[in-house]
């Protein structure tokens, strides 16, 4: 249910990006060459479900699943937009059918079971088709007897799902406690941002917890708490960095190193 | 406490017309009696007047007029019920993790032969109720304190009756330093695989994560003036139409009466309340909420746990409205 905070900056064209993180005009190419993060102030641009799978599974291995699947539009939900409309444009403008894929993959050679989120589809929501696919991924790692590693990236709750949406949080977490109860691994990585009903349900409940630097996770929006109770919010507030030191993360891991900890941690819990 | 709280303190201005006429029926009893005039012909005159109204006004309420009884300030809370309908309550308030949190009231009691850890929502009726409950805005704490009674209830092997009443989950400073999220995550988890049954009930507000929070189980019924959906209709409005005062459309659009969520298949029963809302009769709308919860404690009783667990997880599994794209569409979408 959370707006993007900052302004969309997804590494548009031109010479020079401007960067959120310390406002710099900074190389595209620099900005590029290192996996999208900045080179001044290490602030980690947003990137893709697509991209993700590039960074953190072996070349080629990723055999993605349920690609297919798609939003309907059960409550024929009409706001300012239609959200059929919507949908429609989403796919148009990202070239993924919905804010999740998921599939399996190698990680530096061992087998897991990849599902990742993409804020560029409706900011990251999850509606049936995120859930679905989440509680897929558990289910296909607890057959497989594989860990499962996902990517978190949402501003929430689909709201055009209304109760369906909120559903998928309790059904991602039932399908998880399954795959836990059965011995199996799974890793949640947090990337900027995971707030709402997707840090109230799945991406909390890894077995290790990994967020990149600099991200915004947490639960209801800063602007709603600043609005709703008048309080003044520290500057570090709902970062990876503060999540670490108040218990709720197991490691902050710079965007290049996320793969070979995948790895390691994978070599522990399998 | 509602039961004893004169309705004629509050009302919203659909409720006002039907206020009138029993305010001209009180006024005209009491003159019957003070005076011992006959006036029983223009009473049931006035008694006809009511009843119509109330049938034209109730059976035709808005989707946000909904909203609004679920949240009627003379509205029955959840420990009001447990006080009418539940013996022996004995609050047990420690979460063992940071503090006591008083939106959410855990504790034993019994319906007819059943022992029941019962997770209470709580609102407050009084102002400084109202601010020590954060106005039935749970803090972590309170989704830990209800885990921690789960697990007890787990242990003895008492069912687990929910009942709902929030606008959401507390949005502050502290609540996120305390891990808001993770605990709502943790009781998703934990109640997916909780080895008693466990029985959740709507009666005013279902709002978001922060009812889901306690809101995972067997049987799902909502009272029929409640609500359930994942965002207030004013927050949705206030995103989606970039309007807070249309709230009433988001209501509309987000179909979150209980009537909408019965035939959307995710909750199973609709429990009847009095015709004006729970606040005109909360003795009868306990009544009711009373029998349901008897009949399906009585029926979830003799279910073993296997098939218990295996039934709730495939009530959230089947969850969900998604298409497979024809491959045509595929084509369609430009590659990335």
């Amino acid at each position: 249910m959370l707006r993007p905070r900052r302004k969309k900056k997804d590494v548009p064209g031109g010479l020079f990006v401007k960067c959120d993180g310390c406002g710099e005009m900074v190389y595209r190419r620099n900005v590029q060459e290192r996996l999208q993060i900045c080179p001044e102030c290490n602030y980690h641009f947003r990137i893709g479900a697509r991209e993700r799978v590039r960074l953190h599974t072996d070349e080629g291995s990723f055999d993605e699943r349920d690609a297919d699947m798609a939003a309907c539009d059960p409550l024929h939900f009409v706001a300012a937009k239609a959200y059929a409309d919507q949908i429609k444009s989403y796919m148009q403008r990202t070239g993924l059918n919905e804010a999740a894929i998921y599939g399996t993959c190698r990680i530096e050679d061992r087998p897991a079971v990849f599902a990742a989120m993409d804020f560029r589809f409706a900011g990251g929501s999850m509606g049936s088709v995120v859930g679905e696919k989440i509680t897929r991924a558990a289910e296909l790692a607890l057959a497989e007897g594989l860990p499962l590693v996902t990517t978190a990236a949402s501003g929430g709750a689909r709201m055009q799902e209304s109760a369906y949406s909120l559903m998928q949080m309790a059904k991602t977490c039932a399908a998880l406690k399954r795959l836990s109860d059965a011995g199996g691994a799974y890793i949640s990585i947090m990337t900027h941002p995971t707030t709402g009903g997707v840090t109230a349900s799945w991406a909390s409940m890894g077995d290790v917890i990994i967020a990149e630097p600099g991200a915004l996770i947490g639960f209801a929006g800063r602007r709603v708490i600043e609005q709703t109770i008048n309080q003044e919010l520290p500057a570090d507030f709902q970062t990876a960095e503060f999540l670490l030191e108040h218990g709720f993360l197991d490691i902050i891991v710079e965007r290049g190193q996320i793969k070979q900890t995948l790895a390691r941690l994978i070599g522990y819990l399998s | 406490m509602a039961a004893e709280t004169n309705q004629s303190d509050f009302a919203y201005k659909f409720e006002a017309p039907i206020l009138e006429v029993e305010k001209r029926i009180k006024h005209l009893s009491e003159r019957a009696t003070s005076r011992h005039e006959d006036l029983s012909a223009e009473i049931e005159k006035l008694e006809r007047e009511r009843d119509r109204l109330l049938e034209e006004v109730f059976s035709n309420l808005s989707p946000y007029q909904r909203v609004r009884l679920a949240r009627h300030p003379m509205r029955p809370q959840p420990m009001d019920y447990v006080r009418m309908i539940f013996t022996d309550f004995i609050e047990l308030r420690g979460d063992r993790r940071f503090g006591d949190d008083r939106a959410i009231v855990t504790g034993l009691a019994r319906l007819d032969e059943h022992e029941v850890m019962v997770v209470a929502q709580h609102k407050g009726r009084e102002t400084r109720e109202k601010v020590a409950a954060n106005f039935g805005m749970p803090r972590p704490e309170g989704y830990r304190k209800a885990l921690h009674k789960m697990k007890l209830a787990e242990k003895f092997g008492f069912p687990v009756v929910c009942l709902i009443d929030t606008p959401g989950a507390a949005p502050s400073l502290e609540a996120e330093e305390r891990g808001q999220a993770m605990a709502i995550a943790e009781n998703l988890f934990t109640m997916a695989g909780l080895r008693v049954p466990i029985v959740i009930v709507i009666t005013g507000e279902g709002c978001s994560g922060g009812a889901l929070g306690v809101g995972v189980g067997d049987r799902f019924a909502m009272q029929e003036n409640a609500y359930y959906s994942v965002i207030s209709p004013e927050g949705c409005a206030a995103i989606l139409w970039k309007d807070g005062e249309r709230a009433a459309e988001a209501a509309g659009a987000m179909k979150l009466t209980a009537a909408d969520l019965i035939e959307a298949g995710i909750i199973d029963a609709v429990i009847p309340e009095p015709i004006g809302g729970a606040h005109r009769d909360p003795q009868r709308a306990a009544r009711e909420l009373e029998r349901y919860l008897s009949d399906v404690l009585d029926e979830l009783r003799p279910v073993p746990v296997g098939g218990l667990l295996e039934e709730r997880y495939r009530r959230y599994r089947e969850l969900g409205v998604y298409r497979t794209l024809p491959s045509t569409e595929d084509v369609e979408s430009p590659s990335v």
